[in-house]
């Protein structure tokens, strides 16, 4: 077809008129979703949509009693590599907004009730969506306050932006150390940090077998294992063992073939390692297949998962870091020995609830979701305020035994918000005497349910 | 590490199990390459599709063994591929290489679109187990990755023998070294290049699902495969298919043998420094093909 010039002039005027048009229609538009699948959910106790900017301040009725409604912005991987452990970890966050919630909020001193509502989108397991993500929660839906997504690599990158935009964010699923070696002052962590995940796995080496010497390291090349792995290995060297290899596979490695190789060619007797979920399972699964002599095996993450059972035996005798057990022994008591506060419900509660909710055992994924809501609710009670600032004081003269374990946070600038009161526990899978497999807590040894297995079969 | 030969042999022949399996994923490309000088850019989704393909017919029948699903999926790859053949490949067959490029590309991208709206980029797992064998005392080779290799080198034998002691295949090889003339001697040359296309993604298939035996997959690790095949295609030569099934095999050897002196991260570099050397010094591959 050929046009004229001015015919064609005149298209182009009109087309550039009609995109400046298209262009001030969808920016005061509502809802324009970023591109790909996000879903943005609002939960609310107190009543008001989520959507565009939310005020946090919304008066209701009667003058003395004030209602504020504050916003919770997080991201949830409801796709990608990480959405088993963060599906687990969202369901626990919104099982505490719904008891605070269902409790009529939380009643400040001065009369006002603080209630909640959260905003979350689908980051997709991806750093560059995250980064966008909440952006968008701390500037276009004003979030009071933060919860980080799962996973260190995906918190480093909201870190960032919490601390650009000076909104207080509790990170919970993200172990690793260097996200608060950066001189943030926003950013606090629910987790024992990556540095002392295996360090553990290493003193239940020295006490059940002192003639076991050569550990191989074989981890996922990610912020967070790595730091583990680091960590643990100057601790193993530390204590005399030999560390014959120390090797780190891509994230998305499906094929284990030649680390399985070098383990055994290297003589290995004992392999500590893993990543995340997905690999740590394949792991597992192809370590049992290719029958591999070794005596002890902890991984981190995938272990303590529910559903790492499906392994079936391939799960025997593995050993796991985890942050949180149900058989847990977190007590008021405990607290009172200890000499501290304790707040929240217990292990045995919190799992109840959680069962009844969701139909499923909850895993420390879950665990770590509540506990970031209830220390963010324990902070805005200790500071009897909302305002950010007091909210960040108390987080930084917390020190308190809940369900989880004792939370106190470092306040030196240099590890500002470093989790310095939680510790790991390492749990086992065994088989019980029907053949039924059970996840079983084999150590610190006062909290243990089951003495450990091995070697490994 | 102890370089004693069962290490030794142990490295290599978890190698070369899965280098023949590749192999049958190059051939797969090279086919199609070398009959009609089309690069088949859609070669990574399809081969995830049959990952996929044999997961969901395993699921969908409740069956305990992949195998039988695998068939199907291999099977139907077959009217798949020469579908699309007719609708993207035809029309651009006579023209620049560019234009059957993109147009295997945009297959490429439709295909990622669709499998992404509808799996999601989560792993997926095919829960079953054949044990495992072992050799002389302190090998162990999973049963599974040792039928994987059987199959890929039975479909190997089965497509030289198809091509060369059949009619129709000596019909696409005719077409290969002259459409032309073979058209003028009677050979459906149309019929025949889409035939040609779908064996091709049939072989990209069939490799495809037996991977999805042995690793859990996700929708982007055809591109994996895609690029192996690219460097085993210009190993074994270009539009030769029995090359391709040695550099496979080539390529086995180096993901066998690089782990033990580097660390395993290496091997891809090696690959593609392979790759760019034989491009550079002998084009038209090791065993000899179009260039």
């Amino acid at each position: 077809m050929k046009f004229g010039k001015k015919t064609l002039w005149v298209m182009l005027v009109l087309l550039l008129v009609f995109a400046l048009a298209l262009a001030a229609c969808g920016g005061k538009g509502e809802e324009a979703a970023p591109s790909g699948e996000s879903s943005s959910t609002a939960e609310t106790g107190g009543g008001t949509e989520s959507g565009g900017a939310t005020e946090s301040g919304t008066e209701s009725g009667a003058a003395e009693a004030k209602e504020v409604v504050l916003t919770i912005g997080f991201t949830e991987s409801q796709t990608g590599k990480y959405n088993v452990s963060s599906g687990r970890q969202v369901k626990g966050l919104k099982l505490w907004l719904k008891h605070i919630n269902e409790a009529g909020g939380i009643k400040l001193s001065d009369g006002t009730v603080v209630k909640f509502e959260t905003v979350s989108y689908d980051d997709e397991s991806s750093k560059d969506r995250v980064q966008e993500l909440y952006t968008r929660l701390a500037t276009e839906d004003d979030a009071d306050f933060l919860i980080s997504p799962y996973s260190s690599g995906l918190t480093a990158a909201a870190a960032v932006i919490a601390e650009q935009y000076g909104k207080v964010m509790i990170t919970t699923g993200a172990a690793s150390d260097s996200i608060y070696k950066q001189g943030y002052t926003q950013v606090f962590q629910i987790y024992t940090p990556a540095s002392r995940y295996l360090t553990g796995a290493v003193d239940i080496l020295q006490k059940v077998d002192p003639n076991l010497k050569k550990i191989a390291f074989v981890y996922e090349d990610s912020k967070f294992a790595t730091s583990v792995v680091t960590a643990a290995k100057e601790y193993a060297e530390s204590k005399g063992y030999e560390v014959v290899l120390f090797e780190g596979y891509a994230p998305d490695t499906t094929d284990f073939g030649p680390f399985i190789n070098k383990i055994v060619g290297k003589g290995a007797e004992a392999i500590l390692g893993g990543g995340h979920f997905q690999d740590g399972s394949t792991f597992a699964r192809q370590l049992h297949e290719e029958g591999v002599p070794v005596k002890f095996v902890a991984l981190l993450v995938a272990p303590p998962e529910p559903d790492f059972a499906e392994l079936g035996d391939a799960a025997v005798g593995i050993v796991g870091p985890s942050q949180w057990e149900p058989q847990a022994q977190y007590t008021p008591e405990a607290a009172n020995e200890l000499g501290i506060e304790w707040f929240g419900p217990t292990s045995k509660e919190f799992v109840d609830a959680y069962v009844a909710e969701y139909g499923e055992e909850p895993s420390y994924h879950s665990a770590g979701g509540y506990a970031a809501g209830l220390i963010l609710e324990k902070a805005i009670r200790a500071a009897d305020s909302t305002d950010p600032a007091k909210v960040k004081d108390a987080l930084d003269a917390m020190d308190v035994l809940i369900f989880f374990g004792r939370i106190k946070f470092e306040t030196a600038p240099e590890a500002h918000g470093l989790q310095i009161g939680h510790e790991m526990v390492y749990v086992q899978w065994q088989k019980d005497d029907q053949g039924n497999l059970k996840k079983e807590v084999v150590w610190p040894e006062a909290g243990a349910t089951a003495e450990l297995l091995y070697p490994k079969p | 590490m102890a370089l004693d030969w069962t290490t030794v042999l142990s490295f290599l022949i978890d190698g070369l199990m899965l280098g023949f399996v590749f192999g049958v994923a190059a051939m797969g490309l090279t086919l199609i390459w070398g009959v009609m000088d089309v690069i088949n850019l859609a070669h990574g989704p399809l081969i995830a599709l049959a990952m996929f393909g044999v997961y969901l017919i395993m699921n969908f029948l409740g069956l305990s063994n992949p195998y039988p699903a695998l068939l199907l999926t291999t099977l139907l790859a077959l009217p798949v591929g020469m579908g699309i053949y007719y609708l993207a490949v035809h029309r651009v067959i006579d023209a620049p290489h560019l234009s059957s490029l993109l147009a295997t590309y945009s297959v490429n991208m439709m295909l990622m679109g669709v499998m992404n709206a509808v799996f999601g980029g989560a792993p997926r797992n095919i829960d079953f187990s054949l044990g495992s064998i072992t050799l002389f005392g302190n090998i162990v080779i999973p049963t599974a990755r040792l039928v994987a290799a059987l199959a890929a080198i039975l479909i190997a034998a089965a497509l030289y023998f198809f091509l060369y002691r059949t009619r129709v295949g000596r019909y696409i090889r005719a077409v290969t070294d002259n459409r032309d003339a073979a058209e003028l001697v009677g050979v459906p040359s149309t019929t025949i290049l889409a035939l040609s296309f779908g064996l091709g993604v049939l072989l990209a298939a069939f490799a495809g699902g037996l991977i999805a035996t042995i690793f859990p997959f996700t929708i982007f690790d055809g591109g994996r495969y895609e690029l192996k095949s690219f460097v085993i295609g210009v190993l074994g030569g270009l539009g030769n298919p029995i090359g391709s099934l040695f550099g496979g095999l080539i390529l086995g050897v180096i993901e066998g043998l690089v782990p033990m002196f580097l660390e395993t991260s290496w091997t891809p570099v090696i690959e593609f420094g392979l790759f760019v050397f034989i491009l550079l010094v002998r084009p038209t591959g090791l065993f000899g093909g179009k260039s």
